[in-house]
């Protein structure tokens, strides 16, 4: 998938992972997450959590809400919030919210003993988005994060990338849209010459 | 350990009782089953007595198929199993609470119906209360032989009948020893410890091998 890609991120840094459609953006944030496995190569985290792998000290948050349906807000959040084991950082000093209180940070507090199924997607976004808050992990993984969000939540959602990247976290997002974040590095991903002209000779 | 260990069973015992799970439906497939049989078979009681344990046996492997195919593919529809796979839990734990909380769900409601219809299939008490305690300590070792094939076809859109074919083959030794044991206890002679001592093992062996090999088949899925 990936040839000669390296890069490194300082904590309080968000790298933004631009290029082409289809060139491989959500499965680079797939691969630092542990859920593509490396053919050579590695990932890793300095001054984590010594027995912890890399992705363990990573929140994912992909186009999948990972909500269920059936639970209300607040049960889906109670659940990852004994689940999920938080990780500490280099650097990093983000806690804990509870739940209640991250529902509520989002706009959604209203929402909290409704059935996740009678949430809009906005709404659903949002309540994934919470997951990030109630477990402190110094790295988030975020592939297309204001997706099926308004102008006022894309807000609040800078307010909180923000907020962790001057805890001291580290982000990675994949984006089309500009992202009026603190401190940016842009990796911008190409295909590599010699794959552009297989690619050509496959369609001739 | 404890802490995410409840919530997880919690949540998935919640799940599978709320609307759109999948408790009830295997329990109501369990009932079609057996009472679809007399009607096939006629109305010969002694016959009825003396394949009822094997009906209710064979019942009860078709309704634990019935869910199986749901067990992780549901987490893995909505994004949640790339998350469990993400949250430093050891996944073979995971796998087994996961099953323990299906089997609550749909394979404890099986035992509990069993002696109910037992009535249905003229069982007298003791052949009774046999098959239930062979259910009760065989049908765990169905749950967790299933997870084997639910994980391994879990990125399948239609896995459910390829998930029956491999899990069959697998289920059919404790088919044997479940029946053989409600079997030994009606007809004198033989003892009925050594069976039900085989299908304990058979279960506690389910126990360790189906989580481990199913934890693996997860972490191959996620590519």
């Amino acid at each position: 998938m990936f040839q000669d890609l390296s890069f490194k991120l300082d904590s309080g840094t968000a790298l933004v992972v631009t290029g082409a459609n289809g060139i491989g953006k959500s499965s680079l944030l797939r691969t630092l997450a542990g859920l593509v496995a490396l053919v050579k190569g590695e990932i890793r985290l300095e001054n984590g959590d010594a027995e912890k792998p890399a992705h363990e000290h990573a929140h994912y948050f992909g186009h999948q809400d990972a909500i269920k349906p059936a639970l209300t807000a607040l049960e889906n959040l109670h659940f990852w919030q004994s689940f999920s084991s938080p990780a500490s950082g280099a650097n990093f000093s983000g806690g804990a919210t509870p739940p209640m209180q991250a529902l509520e940070t989002l706009g959604i507090g209203h929402t909290a003993h409704l059935p996740a199924a009678y949430l809009s997607a906005g709404q659903k976004r949002r309540l994934s988005l919470s997951r990030l808050l109630i477990t402190p992990r110094p790295v988030w993984l975020m592939d297309e994060p204001t997706s099926a969000l308004d102008k006022a939540s894309e807000q609040q959602l800078l307010g909180l990338m923000n907020g962790h990247l001057a805890d001291g976290g580290m982000i990675v997002t994949a984006t089309h849209t500009e992202l009026a974040l603190d401190k940016i590095q842009v990796l911008h991903l190409e295909a590599a010459e010699h794959s552009d002209q297989m690619l050509e000779e496959e369609l001739i | 350990m404890t802490g995410w260990a409840a919530a997880l069973f919690q949540r998935d015992l919640r799940l599978s009782v709320r609307v759109g799970g999948s408790a009830l439906v295997g329990v109501l497939f369990f009932l079609a089953v057996v009472t679809v049989i007399p009607f096939g078979v006629g109305p010969d009681l002694n016959l009825l007595a003396r394949i009822g344990p094997a009906i209710l046996w064979i019942g009860a492997l078709l309704a634990t198929l019935l869910g199986l195919d749901r067990l992780f593919q549901a987490d893995r529809d909505d994004g949640t199993l790339d998350l469990m796979l993400m949250a430093g839990r050891p996944l073979e734990l995971v796998v087994l609470i996961k099953c323990a909380a299906h089997w609550t769900a749909t394979g404890l409601p099986l035992v509990v119906a069993a002696p109910l219809l037992g009535i249905f299939l003229n069982l007298d008490p003791v052949s009774m209360a046999a098959v239930t305690a062979t259910l009760l300590v065989g049908t765990p070792a169905l749950t967790l032989i299933g997870a084997i094939g639910a994980s391994l076809t879990v990125s399948m859109r239609r896995g459910g009948l390829l998930l029956a074919v491999l899990v069959v083959p697998l289920a059919i030794p404790v088919l044997i020893f479940g029946v053989s044991s409600a079997d030994a206890a009606i007809h004198d002679p033989v003892p009925f410890l050594t069976p039900f001592l085989v299908l304990c093992a058979l279960s506690l062996i389910a126990a360790v091998i189906g989580p481990i090999a199913s934890a693996t088949a997860l972490r191959f899925a996620s590519d």
